[in-house]
């Protein structure tokens, strides 16, 4: 979403580049940041706002693995299963997640949106396998029952969230 | 006593000082001492030197000496720019996030140090996407200094200023090659940029450039504060210093830990790792996550510094060490492994791109049970293809894994071979 707020958060950050450019990666989390995921008004505005063209700013969120252009639950589980945290069990937590969330071994969304599960390689928390994020979000050394209790807390939080909306 | 090569932590100082996230914390124990005596009784080209002379080598993989990087920036051209290398994604390496996350202050002072030496007025710290969450302590300690007078203009009410400002990538790991990095944060792809020039003439918006690793910086202070003799009582000649060993895979306890350079790989594996977990003997040990060959049984007496890894067919890199024990299928290994790079692949030239897509289609051909023979050699001939061909160390990284594996253990793929 891109509405003046994002505008006010943008202009403030571009004291510090020398060229509007360089902060595409900044609008395009600012773009992001509501709904997880950019639709093509989102990028129209981001290209408006750095004076870029749409394709140049499709062939930047194309490179890197953050953005996204297709819808996503609300929380985003990116499970670590690269080599060193698949030493520690990583694999088989990951398939047993699938499993417990109603998803295939590849992952997806669930069928309520609430969480889309991804296979990730390393995030730089070998040491404390398994572990992924959620938005972002270090979650470390899990067992099953600190897994279930951080998403019925996450869907918890969503609810409440949900109701308390005017 | 840290451990047995080691008195006390002069980089992971978190695990000795509980809160020195703190700025008051960090003061109260010596925090921005160094950068007080670069300011008063040093000149820029003098702390330049002690880096050079205490031979502080990058610890982002390449292990180039920082002060020798630093010297190469012209003296005048402006503005200058250092650019703080925090997109760490190497498989098994957790380091530079344990730094920023609890021993900022360490990392701010090293880089205002740098920035004299090479009279830059803006720093820009570039950190992995996956970190927004790591930087929260580290955007706090930046303001705390800014808000203590160690940042923005006149610092320590000298004629010196600067300003550091927080940079997000958005998933790359080809990021952390330094030109890669340069055009990700001028807001492009993140690919290599052809060298000559070098970032130290023409880097960021084409001006002159220092681009250090996160545990390089936070080597800085500690080395202005007490000398480049006091640095060089550790490690080797050749590779002095205070280095962090990111340990991971099959031990017991794995974790960051601080060692001079030079200190033998069973003293981390089995004394400070405390072994395999399964108690079953190790099969193979990756010293620098994915990119750096494996090192098998007959190599785990080396010492863990530059020379010495050379000399054991393999290099240092970040200092990740993945541990794995004999129960490990080294086929299975380096598929992960291949899949890794082939995803990280940026796709700019053709060896690379082509090579590790080619590698993930055989190596799974062989892992499924559909390969012959001939596929283990012809994985050996598309690394022989990407050998030097490539435009960056990405590629050339990329066939480590596999030419290694086959290399100790050719049986651990052979077994897959039917047909």
């Amino acid at each position: 979403m891109w509405s003046e707020k994002e505008q006010r958060e943008l202009e403030k950050m571009l004291p510090q580049y020398n060229t509007k450019r360089s902060a595409v990666l900044s609008a395009l989390y600012l773009a992001q940041q509501e709904k997880n995921w950019l639709d093509d008004d989102d990028i129209k505005a981001v290209a408006d706002a750095l004076d870029l063209t749409v394709t140049d700013v499709h062939s930047v969120i194309g490179f890197y693995t953050l953005f996204r252009k297709e819808p996503t639950g609300k929380y985003i589980i990116q499970f670590c299963t690269d080599l060193p945290c698949a030493l520690r069990g990583a694999t088989k937590f990951y398939h047993e997640l699938a499993e417990q969330l109603g998803l295939p071994p590849e992952g997806g969304t669930t069928d309520d949106n609430m969480f889309t599960l991804e296979e990730v390689v390393c995030i730089a928390a070998c040491n404390n396998a398994p572990c992924c994020q959620i938005n972002l979000d270090y979650h470390e050394n899990l067992t099953h029952e600190e897994m279930s209790n951080i998403l019925s807390k996450l869907r918890a939080k969503s609810e409440k969230e949900s109701t308390t909306q005017p | 006593m840290t451990n047995k090569y080691l008195d006390k932590h002069v980089l992971l100082r978190n695990k000795d000082i509980p809160n020195i996230r703190d700025i008051n914390v960090y003061i109260a124990h010596g925090g921005y001492d160094a950068l007080k005596k670069a300011l008063t009784v040093m000149n820029p080209g003098e702390v330049t030197q002690v880096v050079k002379t205490a031979n502080l080598r990058g610890r982002g993989g390449a292990g180039f000496p920082a002060g020798v990087k630093w010297s190469f920036i012209p003296p005048n051209v402006k503005p200058v720019y250092v650019v703080v290398n925090a997109d760490e994604s190497e498989p098994g390496t957790f380091k530079d996030r344990e730094l920023m996350g609890e021993n900022p202050h360490q990392v701010i002072e090293g880089i205002i140090l740098c920035a004299f030496a090479v009279g830059a007025e803006r720093a820009y710290i570039y950190g992995r996407g996956e970190f927004k969450n790591t930087f929260v302590p580290l955007k706090k300690a930046i303001d705390e200094a800014y808000n203590n007078g160690l940042l923005g203009k006149n610092i320590m009410n000298t004629d010196f200023s600067m300003d550091i400002f927080l940079h997000l990538g958005a998933g790359a790991y080809i990021c952390g090659e330094e030109t890669a990095l340069l055009n990700s944060l001028e807001g492009y792809m993140g690919q290599p940029r052809s060298r000559p020039p070098f970032p130290a003439a023409e880097g960021l918006y084409a001006k002159p450039t220092v681009i250090n690793n996160v545990e390089t910086l936070s080597n800085v202070p500690p080395i202005i504060l007490n000398g480049s003799d006091w640095y060089r009582r550790y490690g080797t000649e050749r590779s002095p210093g205070i280095k962090i060993f990111s340990l991971s895979g099959h031990v017991k306890n794995p974790g960051n830990y601080e060692l001079p350079l030079g200190a033998p790989l069973r003293y981390l594996i089995e004394e400070l790792g405390g072994g395999t977990m399964s108690g079953l003997p190790i099969k193979g040990i990756l010293p620098a996550g994915a990119s750096a060959p494996m090192i098998p049984p007959e190599h785990f007496d080396v010492m863990m510094d530059y020379e010495s890894m050379a000399e054991a067919n393999t290099t240092l890199g970040s200092a990740s060490f993945i541990v794995m024990d004999e129960t490990v299928d080294m086929a299975w290994a380096a598929e992960k492994m291949v899949h890794f790079f082939k995803h990280e692949s940026c796709g700019k030239c053709s060896p690379c791109r082509e090579g590790n897509y080619w590698l993930e289609q055989v190596m799974h051909r062989i892992r499924s049970g559909k390969g012959t023979s001939f596929d283990i050699d012809l994985l050996t001939k598309i690394t022989h293809q990407m050998t030097d061909n490539c435009f960056c160390p990405l590629g050339e990284f990329a066939v480590n894994p596999i030419n290694a594996t086959i290399k100790h253990f050719r049986s651990d793929y052979e077994k897959y071979i039917t047909l």
